[in-house]
């Protein structure tokens, strides 16, 4: 990826709204622990809005790449930051909105549509996003 | 052909196929030569045939290619576009400077595998084809690794051109090819532009063929690739092209050479062209036991950290050192690179700065991320680590002052820091890649003289964001030009194919805009997409 910060974020929300938000959609009624959309959905949002956050740290890292790249790998690994801090919150009941059940939200409920959406998310930033839409790799990631 | 005494490398069609010995109509006339906007009587009245149609495009290499790819994926039927050309088919000059520069069709070219000039979405991306249809592991992770784990994946030469071929065979490319050299691109008086063509001896009648277009687009590559002045003076003074080649020259004959006999071969240059070379040179030492010696003279030589300035204490505007946000990794000479410019110029950050920037600071910052550089290979490193071990691989810095004959052996006299030093050698190899100035090029000095196109801060042709050539516009006409005679401009990657296919959708756009082809939205690309993977024409 060759992402301009502005790129960066519009492609996160793009992403995480219309892969994220359709994956929980089908995702939620057969996760462990039976979370309820609100739930899911407000972990989305902590993703989303925590998300930009990262992607202002990313792009400070970038500053110190002679090419000014992003590699496919990182693209990949940053589930490991991005996930533990989520988790983290989650544990902390720290993500504001949500009926935190006596046991703490479900972990394998969290995991497995958080993996999923993000390997969805970036294969498909990887590939056939530049099939709809031609600009958007020319553009550092900018979709208007 | 090539000319051997001629100062271009690259080889010219033969002038005597395209000037018939004895005179016949239709040719340009005084007139026209001195009159900047042509109406259409003056054309007629010159004996030349007038061929209408939309839009031409000068060149029909690469860059050319990827522009009618384009139009014909945004609804341009094949009879309202024309290629003018001399190369049966876009990759025949690109193949002929690979092969020589030491790419044949089995090795890897430089640029990444979502530079796809057959394939306007990059996706599939070569290595991704190449890791699932052969299922090959390898591949896909040296595809989710690169750069960090990995050299960056390259796809092979020959795997470009088959794609290439199957695409121009879609979009029913020969269908728009006219063949010919372009003489001179002059505007039309009430709009437009006429292109004068000088056909093949015997495909027309007259001398030269106009073609009237609203729309004209110029991919004519390099103006010309030269050698350094001092290795040209000695082959003409000496008559000798055998000793001393450039690596754009067929020049089998020095391997062959070598193989035969222990040599010593002078190699000059620090891109990716001496890279290639030297691989060569140490394939045969290992394949064939050649027992070549190689002098690498670098005129920079790099030593660590680096920008286009040169080595970290070397001076720079503003002084200072390099910045710790733009420096690259260099050593043993080189300074290293994956592709010809830091890879974001091709979409990312330094893409959208430098479409910002004018004049001084746009050329500064070419500057700043310019300079000759060369991939970091594995296998180039391992070899060049053994030469160095054994003796057979030795570095000089500094510039030739003179050239001499010494038998069957020339003497190089190179100044270094420590004097003037004589290197006699073998085999001299230009790698140096000089690129010739575009007012070598007739058609563009023409332009230049009476065409109101301009230069731009690096002395390049002068485009906008969408490549048209400033100062060209004759009433609703445009005229376009994108490649190598572009560098310089809003987006500086123009010489690859990502730079071209980038400079083709500016193209389209604009054209969209004028209403000479259709929108390439989220729908028409997707259905267009799965066309190009059935194969079927657009
Ligand atoms: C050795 C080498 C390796 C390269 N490797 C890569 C790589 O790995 N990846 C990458 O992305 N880029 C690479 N490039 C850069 C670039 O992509 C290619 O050079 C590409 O071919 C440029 O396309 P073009 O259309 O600008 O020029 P060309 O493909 O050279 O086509 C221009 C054509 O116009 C013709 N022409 C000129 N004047 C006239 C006229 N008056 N009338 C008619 N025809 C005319 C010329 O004969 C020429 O054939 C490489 C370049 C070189 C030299």
């Amino acid at each position: 990826m060759l992402p301009t910060l502005n790129g960066r974020i519009q492609t996160r929300i793009f992403m995480l709204v219309v892969f994220g938000g359709l994956i929980t959609l089908v995702l939620t009624p057969m996760l462990p622990g039976d979370p309820d959309y609100r739930t899911t959905y407000l972990i989305l949002a902590a993703v989303l809005v925590l998300g930009i956050v990262w992607e202002l740290v990313y792009h400070v890292i970038q500053q110190f790449r002679w090419e000014k790249d992003w590699p496919t790998m990182f693209g990949l690994i940053t589930a490991l930051n991005e996930g533990a801090l989520v988790w983290l919150l989650l544990d902390l009941e720290l993500v504001p909105g949500i009926d935190y059940p006596s046991d703490g939200v479900p972990f394998w409920a969290f995991f497995i549509d958080f993996t999923v959406i993000w390997l969805v998310v970036w294969i498909w930033t990887n590939g056939p996003m530049r099939v709809p839409f031609i600009r958007w790799r020319f553009f550092g990631g900018r979709i208007v | 052909m090539i000319d051997p005494s001629a100062a271009s490398v690259v080889p010219t069609t033969d002038p005597s196929t395209y000037l018939p010995a004895q005179p016949i109509t239709g040719d340009l006339t005084d007139q026209m030569l001195e009159t900047d906007f042509w109406t259409d009587d003056l054309v007629a009245s010159a004996g030349i045939p007038i061929v209408d149609v939309p839009f031409v495009t000068v060149g029909g290499g690469i860059g050319s290619f990827v522009t009618v790819d384009y139009l014909r994926i945004a609804g341009v039927p094949t009879s309202q576009m024309r290629v003018l050309s001399t190369l049966d088919f876009p990759w025949q000059t690109y193949e002929y400077l690979t092969r020589v520069s030491q790419v044949p069709r089995p090795e890897r070219i430089r640029s990444d595998s979502a530079s796809r000039p057959d394939n306007i979405w990059g996706f599939p991306s070569y290595g991704f084809a190449e890791g699932v249809k052969k299922f090959n592991p390898k591949v896909l992770w040296q595809l989710f690794s690169e750069p960090i784990f990995a050299d960056y994946y390259t796809p092979k030469a020959g795997n470009v051109f088959e794609q290439l071929e199957r695409e121009s065979k879609r979009i029913n490319y020969d269908e728009m090819l006219v063949k010919g050299l372009v003489r001179i691109v002059r505007r039309r008086y009430g709009g437009g532009y006429f292109t004068i063509l000088t056909p093949p001896a015997g495909a027309s009648a007259t001398k030269r063929v106009a073609f009237r277009s609203q729309y004209v687009h110029l991919a004519v590559g390099y103006p010309g690739l030269k050698f350094l002045p001092e290795l040209q003076r000695y082959r003409t003074e000496n008559n000798d092209y055998q000793h001393i080649v450039n690596a754009y020259e067929a020049h089998e004959h020095v391997y062959e050479r070598l193989v035969q006999k222990p040599s010593t071969v002078l190699v000059r240059g620090g891109g990716i062209v001496a890279s290639r070379i030297l691989q060569r040179l140490m394939d045969d030492r290992e394949k064939f036991g050649a027992q070549t010696n190689i002098v690498h003279l670098f005129r920079t030589y790099i030593t660590g950290t680096n920008d286009g300035y040169g080595n970290e204490s070397d001076p720079r505007p503003g002084g200072g050192r390099t910045r710790v946000t733009m420096r690259r990794r260099g050593g043993n000479g080189w300074a290293y690179q994956g592709f010809n410019y830091p890879k974001s110029v091709w979409g990312g950050q330094l893409k959208a700065q430098v479409r910002n920037l004018e004049g001084e600071e746009r050329a500064e910052l070419y500057k700043r991320m310019g300079g000759t550089n060369t991939p970091w290979r594995k296998l180039w490193q391992k070899q060049m680590n053994q030469g160095r071990r054994e003796g057979w691989y030795n570095c000089v810095v500094g510039t030739v002052d003179a050239m001499e004959p010494s038998g069957d052996r020339i003497v190089n006299h190179v100044r270094t820091a420590h004097g003037v030093v004589p290197i006699e050698v073998d085999f001299v190899i230009d790698c140096t890649g000089l690129e010739a100035d575009i007012a070598e090029h007739r058609l563009l000095k023409d332009l230049l003289e009476h065409g109101g196109a301009s230069r731009n801060p690096v002395g390049r042709l002068n485009v906008d964001r969408s490549f048209e050539l400033i100062g060209t516009g004759s009433g609703n006409g445009a005229m376009y030009a994108s490649g190598a005679t572009t560098l310089g401009g809003y987006f500086p990657g123009v010489d690859t194919f990502l730079g071209l296919q980038v400079a083709a959708q500016e193209i389209y756009l604009d054209l969209n805009k004028r209403g000479f082809c259709k929108k390439i939205g989220p729908v028409r690309s997707t259905v267009q997409w799965w066309k190009w993977l059935a194969g079927s024409t657009p």
